[in-house]
């Protein structure tokens, strides 16, 4: 009776170890998930907290819209930092949007699936290629180009127009920087982008050709339309990306304080700012302070543009 | 058909043509511009890339063009992304068994960490190698390798869960209903089937993660230094192979600046290795799964 007893009992009391460990493992792993939360929460009041002396002696409006910046005269006007950073990201945008949505687009409706095949890992790759490869090749190639052939043309094709005006005799510039932070961001945007495309039911292209439409025609009308605010998500996605890029375009932009007229003209944006003066912040007063504001100007705009491109996107791919 | 609707068609015809051209003319740049870089790394990198490159740390006025190589910043990029990629993960593990185990795929609660994930993934590595310095400072560290590693723990992390987390997203669920229908708790579920079923993605995740520790320069810029000699300690300074690229990139001296090239080769060789590895370990063990 005993040994039945038992037969009956440890199977139970296994049982019952395996539900404990299950319960306490649990507990741990969902404090753990409480882990990321803090970190992104200490990321943000690490930042405030190292800034606030800043806010003594300077005010926002004047930190945001000052266009000097004299650490040792305690001078500190971020705008040519702010314009530099929109500069450089506006251009960047520009070259690679069309790029990237003509790509995927033809990835997704028209490409057979061996073109597919190649092309992943071509993306895969360039995605992966970190940023001073990318900042080194635009040193060798796109800011010789700019220098020599694409500065001296515009400037002749378009006399009169300043923004196409070059006072600038080398090619480190927001060009060359907006053509190197295209090609940084295009395979992540077509990765995206193809992704929100192929989410489009198949039955609506199929019902738009039954009625005739060619398939450009069933593109434009129909799948498009349907995609258009998750193409604008990947754009605010890949807008916040290169918002924080700091080497590549450190390399290429020229790293000059005053504000941009033309596009040849060197910028300096705000990560390029924060890499190139840690090293001499703490001996002047309040400079850390300020470069930890300029930070966290930085973090909060990539952190809205991240929320809204992330809910909007998920959205969309479910 | 009257003339005008023909009109019509042709000038639909047209308008896909040109399209199409410039669609195919998009795709093919973006695989021309890898081949461009690719080239010019190669051109530049091959003539310079020696075993003396490689195998040696900087010698007296090497970066006058003096002898010596870049084994200092090859070694330090190595111990940096794999013990940032230890490190974090150390930490993802459970944030991954959490998410897969415990959460069901819709819940509220694994949407918001979901999207905490994704808004860290998304911060740029200069703010996390400004946090880094923080963090450094906080704990009385000066750059040293450890404060390095920690920074790209906290770089890694984020890419690390969501990769496990896709990864594992692909099991399919009549797996894990029924290893729970024959009384498989949770934990052994996740520990014994679905860990074991996703063993290559996950390790995929892994190295992806370490491919991009090893490519950031502007997390480590800050946190771990750099130094001519090789990593001993954990509280040394520690170079790295993009600041290296960086650095010998900025002197004046064509000698130096062409080392700057090979190192680039180098750090772009190191990166393909990995994306290969995983490539082929997705291909080798996808006959082995569940479906």
């Amino acid at each position: 009776m005993n040994t039945a007893a038992g037969w009956a009992k440890r199977p139970e009391s296994r049982t019952g170890v395996r539900k404990q460990r299950n319960r306490i493992a649990r507990r741990l792993f969902s404090i753990s998930a409480g882990f990321i939360f803090l970190v992104l929460f200490a990321i943000v009041t690490m930042l405030v907290q190292r800034s606030l002396p800043l806010w003594q002696n300077v005010s926002l409006p004047d930190f945001l819209t000052g266009r000097v910046w004299k650490p040792d005269q305690g001078l500190f006007g971020l705008l040519p930092f702010i314009l530099g950073t929109f500069w450089t990201t506006g251009l960047g945008i520009a070259f690679a949007l069309p790029l990237s949505l003509f790509s995927a687009i033809y990835l997704a409706e028209y490409a057979r699936p061996l073109t597919r095949t190649v092309i992943k890992p071509v993306l895969d790759i360039l995605a992966g290629i970190p940023s001073v490869i990318y900042g080194m090749w635009g040193v060798l190639v796109v800011v010789p180009v700019v220098q020599t052939t694409v500065a001296p043309l515009f400037s002749r094709a378009f006399p009169g127009i300043g923004l196409f005006q070059s006072s600038n005799p080398t090619g480190f510039s927001i060009l060359s920087a907006g053509i190197v932070l295209a090609i940084m961001i295009a395979p992540i945007l077509i990765a995206i982008m193809y992704e929100i495309l192929l989410a489009v039911p198949v039955g609506l292209r199929e019902a738009s050709m039954a009625v005739g439409a060619s398939r450009w025609q069933t593109i434009k009308y129909i799948v498009l339309p349907k995609a258009t605010s998750g193409l604008i998500a990947a754009m605010i996605l890949g807008t916040s990306r290169a918002l924080g890029e700091t080497m590549a375009v450190l390399m290429v932009v020229g790293n000059v304080a005053a504000l941009p007229r033309s596009l040849f003209d060197p910028a300096y944006p705000i990560p390029a700012l924060i890499a190139n003066n840690y090293g001499e912040m703490m001996s002047i007063p309040l400079y850390d302070s300020a470069l930890m504001a300029a930070a966290l100007f930085l973090l909060l705009i990539v952190l809205s543009f991240n929320i809204l491109s992330s809910l909007a996107l998920r959205r969309m791919l479910q | 058909m009257n003339p005008q609707s023909r009109l019509r068609r042709r000038l639909a015809r047209i308008e896909e043509t040109a399209f199409l051209f410039l669609m195919r003319l998009a795709l093919i740049s973006v695989v021309m511009i890898l081949g461009w870089i690719l080239a010019t790394l190669l051109i530049k990198g091959m003539p310079v890339l020696s075993w003396e490159l490689i195998s040696q740390p900087p010698q007296g006025g090497y970066y006058l063009g003096g002898k010596g190589g870049i084994l200092n910043a090859i070694l330090g990029s190595l111990y940096l992304a794999a013990g940032g990629t230890l490190l974090a993960l150390i930490a993802a593990l459970p944030v991954v068994f959490y998410l897969t185990t415990y959460l069901h795929q819709k819940t509220r609660r694994a949407a918001l960490i979901r999207l905490a994930l994704d808004v860290l993934w998304g911060i740029p590595s200069i703010v996390y190698g400004v946090f880094g310095f923080l963090i450094m400072l906080s704990l009385g560290l000066r750059a040293s390798l450890l404060a390095g590693i920690i920074t790209l723990a906290f770089l890694e992390l984020p890419i690390l869960i969501r990769g496990m987390d896709e990864f594992i997203r692909t099991t399919p669920e009549e797996l894990v209903q029924s290893s729970l229908a024959v009384g498989a708790t949770p934990l052994d579920t996740t520990l014994k089937v679905i860990s074991r079923q996703t063993l290559p993605g996950l390790i995929t995740a892994v190295l992806l993660a370490f491919g991009r520790g090893i490519g950031d320069a502007a997390s480590v810029l800050f946190t771990a230094g750099y130094t001519d000699h090789l990593p001993t300690s954990l509280f040394e300074p520690a170079a790295s192979l993009p600041l290296a690229v960086f650095f010998q990139l900025g002197t004046p001296f064509p000698a130096v600046q062409q080392r700057a090239y090979a190192s680039a080769l180098v750090l772009t060789i190191i990166i393909l290795v990995i994306s290969f590895i995983s490539r082929w370990l997705i291909s080798r063990f996808n006959k082995y799964l569940v479906r």
